[in-house]
């Protein structure tokens, strides 16, 4: 033993050396990856974000590139100041202090000197900075929007946060992220993929040259152009229209599902969401607490659809088999629609309305009827009410319709469950939901569930998700918006409904809808408006609502318009509509004098009546 | 009898510790490599230094062979003397760098003695213990071989030099080896033992592990009443330093020095601060893989991220260098190299020699066995070079002493006289 504890020793610990190396240099090396190596510099490269086109290839969004002069304070020599502030456009006392403000960030790291050269400053910077020890210049891009507004559309661009870098390992620091609109829903397609290439480093972080010759480097992945669904035209036609008005406009073409148009109103420009004022601009915005123009009202409001739902009773109705075409109820300036309640009607007294002229006339009278009728067929108001929301449901309502926006509201389709809460031990039958029936009470629906409506009801049964990206780079969309979406409604009875539409516009509620030489087809609605303010429930003038579509036996477009407090369907959201889809299927004009009555109108006050404090009258 | 005995030079140790300085100046060139250097050989820049060295190193070499045999024992207690007054020169004269006076500047070199009294000490114990008289058994021998080490460990813990201090604490295996009963041996080995597990669990599990075990083993080895005597000693001893140690790790250490020991067991990660070192070698390792990245191609040793890296890191550069393959060799040949040298010192027919031989394979493996630790992140930070590879004069120019020494008096092992 004695003897032997020395070699004991030498060989023991050989052995463990080797097996440690093994360790170190060729098991365990996971946590020592490239990413880890102190010495090796990453340094991204970043495909050009992709453009954003509208359905007929105009260009919406491009980048665009801006320089940034950077500094590395412990590169600097003697310089010629008086020249160097000349091209820079800086006095010599700014040049100071921004040296000192870049050396009190790092001697060694490089800085942002001045941001945001122009172009043509640029070009003189750019021949003249070989004089300058320490300065270089550093390309940028940024979004270029092409278009004052469709800001809910398209979204903005701005710096991933703390939050996203930890919950995707893509992204770090100082990378630019889609927050809104299509630029969040389509990031991977538009960001494309970046590639890195590796620099050696020594520890006082110089690069020294490429690292392992560049082996390790790869070249970034083109990003995809999109094409949205959005007719340019059609989409600046809507927010001309909308100028001093609260609401939306959504176009969509039944046979595709495409929204050729969301208007949102108040509007703002999105290149206020880029730049250096980015944050101020968004503050402003965020503080606009009545015209909230963050708020995008076509996906996010939800509103009793007021009249216009009567078209979903009107079918549920009839394919409940509780009506005909022929079927006639009495109307005497409303009814009682249980012992001692009275619904109002302003049908005349001693009105006789079928189904055509009921939806023509909007009577509540015969809407609430068929509908206390398609309830009360069932042995119980429970099983009836939820086969009434199972009919509702399948034109997505009550839900998000799926399409590719990352905003939205489910809205509000109330069943069973939802009275037994309310009423408890069945409290309840039809006569106590009867608002439902003309499209109040409690459902809720968003302007885009309207517009879907009236497209399933242009393509007389079935719908197609409503998306706004019509193209990836020439790649085809998701095969979901491809597929039809039928409703639970046989296509039969929606011919008879339509007819009813067709004469809303012949001879009913919105004769100012008329387009000559092209047959339009709607419903119009008015829509009861209450908001909280400060813990106060107020009612407010009724939001103005249309639905509807062209022509009705081929149709081409169809559209949903909601103008807060526009008080009834006629007065402004038809000949909205109308002239939207004028200018969709003729692509000009011919009703100067209605758009002039649409552009002069003037609502803002009606917005401000709540927020003034004195009382106020709604409804004038 | 002054001449050189060529024939019986120990050619295959020689050969490869040659080739072990000559990995050392590759290494220590490629450590301290950067392009803003432009005469290599200039006395400016590490490299050029350390080939001076080699250079003074072969004339020591030379030197010592041209000695006649007896030189080192006759004179080996004037040496010791010399070498201890130069170590306490070192309070009036030393220079103070980074903490510690381990060091005389000369001529704008700096030597220290702490290097050239290891061989020193190893001539110093040979020649007392190979005297006729001696008996390790005895404690009156036992405290005169300890006195001579103890005193350059306390002039070397005043510097305060902690890794040199090691060193020399591993004489006792020498003494093991000369016949010091081995209870020293195993409390050696037991506290050194007791000491990490002390500080990974605590002082209460150890000593309750302590009772548990000298209670079953009493009551197995009942029979035997001597055993029992000596497994209560140990067992009380054991309980007393593993409380003590708790002590001094929490009082008396302070928190680098802590910080040291919780990396090593990994009881604390810490990458950036006292970490740093370790991470940073081990990341060299890493991109080293099986063959390396090649001469100066180490990205790790390139960019100067390992701190010490052409001294008591040397090895890193090897690994991330030469990969697996280059630092499993450097490790085979020094292991080769020490075997070799403990085989041979089991020919020596002369104690002394014998002895002398036996110092010098420990003073090896101390080293080999703490830096090549240390770097592969097994052993606590301490600042000890790697033989022959690691650059410095004195350290260099002490091992070449050391192992010049043994060359000579190897040759002379057969040769009657």
């Amino acid at each position: 033993m004695k003897n032997r504890l020395l070699p004991i020793l030498i060989i023991l610990s050989t052995i463990i050396f080797i097996l440690r190396l093994f360790w170190v240099q060729l098991i365990n090396i996971d946590d020592v990856q490239l990413s880890n190596k102190n010495s090796v510099q990453r340094v991204y490269n970043y495909p050009d974000r992709g453009y954003i086109f509208d359905r007929n290839n105009k260009l919406l969004v491009e980048n665009e590139p801006y320089y940034d002069l950077m500094i590395v304070p412990k590169d600097l020599k003697e310089i010629d100041t008086i020249e160097f502030c000349r091209i820079l456009k800086i006095d010599k006392k700014t040049l100071i202090t921004k040296i000192n403000k870049a050396k009190k960030f790092s001697r060694i790291k490089s800085s942002v000197f001045l941001s945001q050269i122009s172009k043509s400053d640029y070009a003189i910077v750019q021949e003249k900075l070989w004089k300058y020890k320490g300065f270089s210049i550093q390309r940028k891009s940024n979004r270029n929007y092409l278009l004052n507004s469709a800001s809910n559309i398209l979204g903005y661009i701005s710096e991933v946060n703390d939050y996203e870098i930890s919950d995707n390992t893509y992204y770090e620091s100082g990378e630019l992220i889609g927050r809104q609109g299509i630029e969040k829903a389509y990031e991977k397609e538009l960001r494309g993929l970046k590639g890195v290439n590796y620099y050696q480093k020594d520890k006082f972080n110089r690069i020294t040259g490429s690292y392992k010759q560049g082996i390790y480097d790869t070249l970034y992945k083109l990003a995809n152009d999109i094409n949205l669904t959005i007719d340019y035209n059609l989409q600046t036609y809507g927010d001309s229209l909308m100028i001093n008005k609260y609401g939306s406009i959504i176009a969509i073409e039944p046979s595709s599902g495409e929204i050729l148009a969301l208007v949102n109103a108040p509007t703002f420009d999105p290149n206020l969401l880029i730049g250096r004022d980015r944050s101020k601009n968004y503050i402003n915005l965020k503080n606009d607490t009545i015209g909230k123009p963050l708020f995008d009202r076509g996906l996010q409001g939800q509103y009793p659809p007021g009249s216009t739902f009567k078209l979903v009773n009107a079918l549920i109705a009839l394919q409940e088999n509780v009506i005909n075409d022929k079927t006639i109820i009495y109307c005497n300036q409303g009814h009682y629609y249980s012992s001692r309640r009275f619904m109002k009607c302003h049908c005349n007294i001693g009105t006789i309305n079928n189904l055509d002229k009921a939806i023509y006339n909007s009577c509540n009278t015969y809407f609430a009827n068929i509908y206390k009728q398609s309830i009360e067929k069932f042995p119980s108001s429970s099983i009836g009410m939820d086969n009434w929301k199972k009919h509702v449901s399948s034109f997505g309502f009550g839900n998000f319709l799926g399409y590719d926006h990352p905003t939205g509201r489910p809205g509000l389709i109330p069943d069973s469950k939802y009275y037994n809460k309310w009423y408890p031990k069945g409290g309840w039958k039809a006569a106590t939901t009867i608002s439902n029936g003309i499209g109040q009470g409690e459902i809720l629906t968003t302007p885009m569930q309207l517009a879907n409506l009236s497209a399933a009801i242009a393509n007389r049964g079935w719908f197609k998700t409503p998306h706004l990206v019509k193209k990836i780079s020439n790649n085809d969309i998701n095969e979901k918006f491809k597929i039809k979406n039928y409703t639970t409604i046989d296509s039969i009875h929606f011919e008879k409904v339509i007819e009813g539409m067709y004469n809303v516009i012949e001879k009913g509620t919105a004769q100012n809808a008329k387009i000559k030489g092209i047959k339009v087809v709607g419903k119009t609605g008015t829509s009861e408006n209450f908001i909280k303010i400060n813990g106060k429930r107020l009612q407010l003038t009724d939001h103005s609502v249309f639905i509807g579509f062209a022509p009705k036996d081929d149709p081409k477009i169809a559209i949903a318009v909601f103008i807060e407090n526009g008080y009834w369907g006629t007065r402004w959201a038809a000949p909205i509509a109308s002239l939207m889809m004028e200018k969709y299927l003729n692509e000009k004009i011919n009703r100067n004098y209605l758009e002039q009555y649409i552009y002069n109108g003037n609502l803002i006050n009606e917005y401000r009546k709540p927020y003034l404090k004195s009382n106020f009258k709604i409804n004038e | 009898m002054n001449e050189i005995n060529i024939k019986k030079i120990d050619w295959i140790s020689l050969a490869i510790l040659s080739l072990l300085v000559l990995l050392g100046l590759i290494n220590i060139y490629s450590a301290t490599h950067t392009d803003l250097i432009e005469n290599a050989f200039s006395l400016k820049n590490p490299f050029g230094k350390q080939c001076l060295f080699v250079f003074i190193s072969i004339i020591t070499f030379l030197l010592i062979q041209s000695l006649p045999f007896k030189f080192f024992e006759k004179f080996s207690s004037i040496l010791y003397v010399l070498s201890i007054l130069s170590l306490i020169g070192l309070f009036i004269f030393g220079k103070n760098i980074s903490g510690a006076t381990s060091w005389y500047q000369v001529f704008g070199f700096g030597i220290q003695p702490s290097e050239f009294a290891k061989p020193i000490t190893a001539l110093a114990l040979a020649k007392f213990l190979s005297e006729l008289n001696v008996n390790i058994k005895t404690i009156k021998t036992q405290f005169y071989s300890f006195l001579i080490i103890l005193i350059p460990i306390i002039l070397i813990i005043l510097q305060p030099d902690p890794g040199t201090t090691l060193i020399f604490l591993s004489f006792f295996i020498v003494f093991y080896k000369v016949g010091l009963p081995s209870i020293y041996l195993n409390l050696f080995i037991g506290f050194i033992i007791l000491f990490f597990l002390t500080i990974f669990f605590s002082k209460q599990i150890i000593i309750l592990a302590i009772l548990f075990i000298s209670i079953a083993l009493v009551f197995f080895m009942r029979s035997n009443k001597k055993l029992i005597k000596k497994i209560l000693i140990y067992s009380f001893v054991f309980s007393v330093f593993a409380f003590s140690v708790d002590f001094i790790f929490n009082n008396i250490f302070e928190q680098h020095h802590r910080d040291r020991f919780n990396i090593v067991m990994g009881l604390q990660q810490d990458n950036r601060g006292i970490g740093y070192n370790t991470n940073q070698s081990r990341i060299a390792f890493a991109s080293g893989g099986i063959s390396g990245e090649g001469f100066l191609k180490g990205s790790q040793t390139r960019g100067d991220f390992v701190p010490e890296q052409h001294t008591d890191y040397i090895f890193s550069t090897v690994g991330e260098e030469w990969g697996f393959l280059g630092a499993s060799i450097v490790i085979l040949l020094f292991s080769y190299l020490m075997i070799r040298i403990s085989k041979r010192a089991e020919l020596q027919r002369n104690l002394f020699n014998k002895i002398y031989t036996y110092s010098t394979v420990t003073i090896l493996f101390s080293h080999f066995f703490i830096n090549i630790g240390m770097v592969l992140g097994l052993v606590p930070t301490i600042g000890i070079p790697l033989p022959f590879l690691s650059y410095g004069g004195s350290s260099l120019i002490g091992f070449i002493i050391l192992f010049s020494i043994y060359i000579k008096l190897d040759s002379q092992r057969t040769s009657k006289w």
